[in-house]
């Protein structure tokens, strides 16, 4: 089922078209990476999904319902959440109180009091900042402000759940918990739509995967397809470029996007 | 028709020159500077009452004043920036942050200068007469001295662009307007630009504030602060960082107000603030930026 | 503009100054019966300038939006009083005048706090002039007089209402702080971005805390005008009552409750001393003060006492 539709979404700033006819389709449950190379348009896209720009033209369709034009608050507490690019916690505040402020005005659900509390906990828990809950946002390291973004975004009670670069600024071993979270967040109902640069996560965790290049998309499917796809291999690596034949699921050695 | 229409034009021309000058002045401060001055009004407030003094104690006409007020507000404009907003620049942790604290500063040097004029020249309103006497511009009929006032501030509008188009510390003004790191690696001595700009930004606002005295406008202390609002009006109307747009702006500005005043004296700062909600909602950018 | 937090307040920082507050607020009550007139008045007037620096920080403080427009809402409850308060009891006219002045600030913040901060301040400056001139305009036009004249109420009366709004304010800052909404607020403060993706209607917080914190400058400005025999619009609009309370919430600093009521007492005493000594000059001197906080302590008196312990604490650590 999809959950999430755009058709014909289109963003010009000025005289720079960030955005340029792109179609995109998430199925409910998967996991979507969002690729392409830097100024691609990939985080104009996820504002345009999440409400914080307006798109020139297009429609965005969550759950069936017609959601294009909404306020980022109003798409947040129909379900959609994301995280950014530039990890946007607050510095004063205490983890617990990122996510009970989620938990406080994102998708609205009757909650006891009690319920509201275990499920901040059971947040925590998830994401495994428990042992910090008093922790101020600025006193953590960069791999637990990311997991503090995302308890928060999870606290809003989404169905879907856009994270942009996630793996940013983080060491291998980061990038295996990292990798890890992602598929447990989706185990946990959530569909994803991702983006990212680190290319062994893309293809490890993604179901199927969209290429953007210069706000257009050039390409659709699944990790391996990807990977052989000449105009894609061509926008990251230069036209004479080729994929390496025999090794169709894995990008040629050495070559860390 | 045609002289009533010719009328309300010209009128609002006489208004909008003055409203020009001072938009750039302002306009400098903010675009370039980065300055949110809002003691300009003062400044304005300042060259009104120095003409005055001249005029009254020492027989100087206005005209010849601004031959010292010129230099002079400059001069003290120049000072100000160095003392307190070139120490605020290092200072400040960011842009934003020294956009609040810039601000703040120039409100309490609104507070300053205005408790100074106060002091100085006390509360009851002041004026004097200059070129009163009536002249015929295409049937319709003006005071001489705001005819006078037209020519100056087109002069001078006009002037302050050829040199910013012209000179090389112009061209440094404007690069520094667009881009103040990469002005500064080019050779641009970045904190002298500023300071000029803010100079220059305190003489406009004197040479307005003379200008405006000069026909016969009610002088008093807390005469600045409205002026204050009809230049971030007109730079919001002009498009900030556009000095053309600005000194096209402050005539539309003008005209409006003249407008409005014929019709219902005392309701065109109304007007002026509507135009400033209607203008900020709609389109912030401004109006005349491309 | 924001101060850097000290350490969060233990429970025992905590009690210790809800009691100090339980303490003045007794003193404040018996105070009539033991004091002068004149320190009545002068004590009313302090309150006045706290609740006016204590409102601006309930706004200003969390979100960083730095509004001019006190006087706006100071004023509007001055006229509120002097058309009202020969037909009205006193509190009612109060809350009527906080009453205008909330829908008013809410009229403005929903209008204009979209927008950035410094088009929001420089629309909030230009609401001072723009309100003077229109209640002008009004009173030359419609009613024919520029000034009014006021049927005064007596100190006592006047003090206990101050004293009233002053409580008023502290237990909805303090109740603010502490509710879903404050989070709100203060998330907003840090990143309006990731509070409005989190589910926060951005500008609906800022809107009403806006207009809240007007309501409370209203009220206290419709309680001064029965201090004053006569009002004009330049007296009950006047600039410095836009200007007093930023200096006052700065100098103290903006982190926590209490410090923009350490800044207000300071200032207003200062006031006081300084009329009887400079009645022409003190203006000027306050204005100077700005300046010379602005340029060296940005932070407040609350940054200052910070940065001193920091350095005591970092001489100590060198020593061992």
């Amino acid at each position: 089922m999809t959950i999430l539709e755009a058709k014909g979404l289109n963003k010009r700033f000025g005289g720079l078209v960030a955005t340029w006819g792109v179609d995109l389709d998430v199925q409910e449950g998967e996991i979507l990476g969002l690729i392409g190379p830097n100024g691609a348009g990939k985080t104009t896209l996820f504002n345009l999904l999440s409400g914080a720009l307006r798109v020139d033209s297009g429609v965005i369709r969550f759950k069936g319902q017609d959601i294009t034009g909404l306020k980022p608050h109003q798409i947040a507490r129909r379900g959609i959440a994301r995280t950014f690019q530039s990890v946007k916690i607050f510095s004063k505040i205490s983890v617990l109180d990122h996510v009970r402020l989620g938990c406080f005005f994102g998708k609205p659900e009757p909650r006891t009091g009690t319920g509201a509390d275990g499920a901040i906990d059971e947040i925590l828990e998830f994401v495994g900042l428990s042992s910090m809950r008093d922790t101020r946002g600025a006193d953590l390291i960069l791999a637990n402000q990311k997991r503090l973004e995302i308890a928060r975004a999870l606290g809003t009670r989404p169905e879907l759940l856009l994270l942009d670069e996630l793996m940013a600024g983080l060491n291998p071993s980061e990038v295996a918990e990292a990798m890890a979270l992602v598929k447990r967040i989706r185990d946990r109902g959530v569909t994803l739509l991702v983006i990212e640069h680190v290319m062994k996560a893309i293809m490890n965790i993604c179901d199927r995967i969209v290429v953007l290049h210069h706000g257009e998309k050039i390409a659709e499917g699944k990790p391996e397809e990807i990977a052989g796809n000449q105009k894609v291999i061509e926008v990251y690596f230069g036209e004479t470029a080729t994929a390496v034949p025999d090794q169709p699921g894995r990008l040629p050695p050495g070559r860390q996007v | 028709m045609v002289v009533k229409f010719l009328d309300i034009a010209i009128g609002g021309l006489l208004t909008g020159g003055i409203y020009a000058l001072i938009a750039v002045g302002f306009g400098l401060q903010y675009g370039v500077a980065r300055v949110l001055n809002i003691a300009h009004g003062e400044f304005i407030m300042l060259g009104a009452y120095c003409t005055w003094t001249l005029f009254t104690s020492a027989g100087v006409t206005p005209l010849v004043s601004m031959l010292f007020c010129a230099p002079f507000f400059f001069a003290v404009g120049f000072v100000i920036h160095r003392i307190f907003y070139t120490p605020l620049r290092t200072a400040s942790e960011s842009a934003a942050a020294f956009e609040g604290n810039s601000m703040l500063a120039s409100f309490g040097l609104l507070f300053v200068v205005q408790n100074l004029a106060l002091i100085i020249w006390g509360s009851p309103v002041k004026g004097y007469t200059y070129l009163a006497f009536p002249i015929h511009v295409l049937g319709a009929v003006f005071s001489t001295n705001r005819i006078v006032t037209l020519i100056a501030s087109i002069i001078l509008g006009s002037a302050f662009y050829v040199f910013l188009v012209s000179t090389r510390t112009g061209k440094a003004i404007r690069a520094a307007a667009q881009d103040p790191v990469a002005a500064e690696l080019m050779g641009v001595r970045i904190n002298r630009v500023l300071a000029l700009c803010f100079g220059f930004g305190v003489m406009m606002a004197a040479l307005g504030g003379l200008l405006l005295s000069m026909t016969s406008v009610m002088l008093s202390p807390v005469m600045g602060m409205q002026y204050t609002l009809i230049a971030i009006i007109v730079v919001v109307l002009g498009g900030l960082g556009n000095i053309k747009g600005s000194f096209i702006g402050g005539f539309i500005l003008g005209l409006v107000g003249y407008v409005v005043s014929s019709l219902q004296p005392g309701l065109s700062m109304v007007a002026y603030y509507l135009i400033f909600l209607f203008l900020l909602l709609v389109r912030p950018t401004g109006l005349l930026t491309k | 503009m924001r101060n850097p937090v000290s350490m969060r307040k233990t429970p025992s920082r905590k009690r210790r100054s809800f009691i100090a507050l339980i303490v003045l607020l007794a003193l404040l009550a018996t105070v009539p019966g033991y004091v002068s007139s004149y320190t009545v008045i002068l004590i009313t007037n302090i309150l006045m300038y706290v609740v006016l620096a204590l409102s601006w920080s309930i706004f200003s403080g969390p979100t960083g939006y730095i509004s001019l427009a006190s006087a706006a809402f100071f004023g509007t409850g001055v006229y509120a009083s002097a058309l009202l308060s020969s037909d009205l009891p006193l509190p009612v006219v109060i809350v009527i005048g906080g009453i205008g002045s909330f829908v008013l600030a809410f009229f403005v913040g929903a209008l204009t706090l979209r927008l950035k901060g410094m088009y929001f301040t420089m629309f909030t400056f230009g609401l001072v002039e723009l309100v003077r001139n229109s209640v002008h305009w009004w009173e030359v036009n419609m009613t024919g007089t520029v000034g009014r004249l006021i049927i005064s109420a007596d100190n006592m009366t006047i003090f206990y209402c101050m004293v009233g709004i002053f409580v008023a304010v502290l237990v909805v800052s303090y109740l603010i702080k502490r509710s879903r909404f404050g989070l709100a607020l203060e998330s907003i403060g840090e990143s309006e971005e990731a509070a409005a993706h989190s589910g926060v209607n951005v500008t609906m917080v800022k809107s009403v805390t806006f207009a809240v914190s007007a309501f409370f400058m209203g009220a206290a400005g419709a309680t001064m005008c029965m201090r004053w025999t006569y009002i004009d619009p330049t007296t009950a609009f006047s600039i410095q009552y836009s200007f007093m309370p930023v200096l006052m919430a700065i100098f103290g600093g903006m982190g926590h409750l209490y410090a923009p009521i350490t800044g207000a007492t300071v200032f207003s005493i200062l006031e006081e001393l300084l009329t009887t000594k400079f009645p022409y000059y003190y203006m000027l001197i306050f204005g100077l003060i700005m300046l010379a906080v602005i340029l060296f302590m940005p932070h407040g008196l609350e940054g200052v006492i910070e940065k001193g312990r920091k350095k005591a604490m970092r001489r100590s650590a060198v020593g061992t």
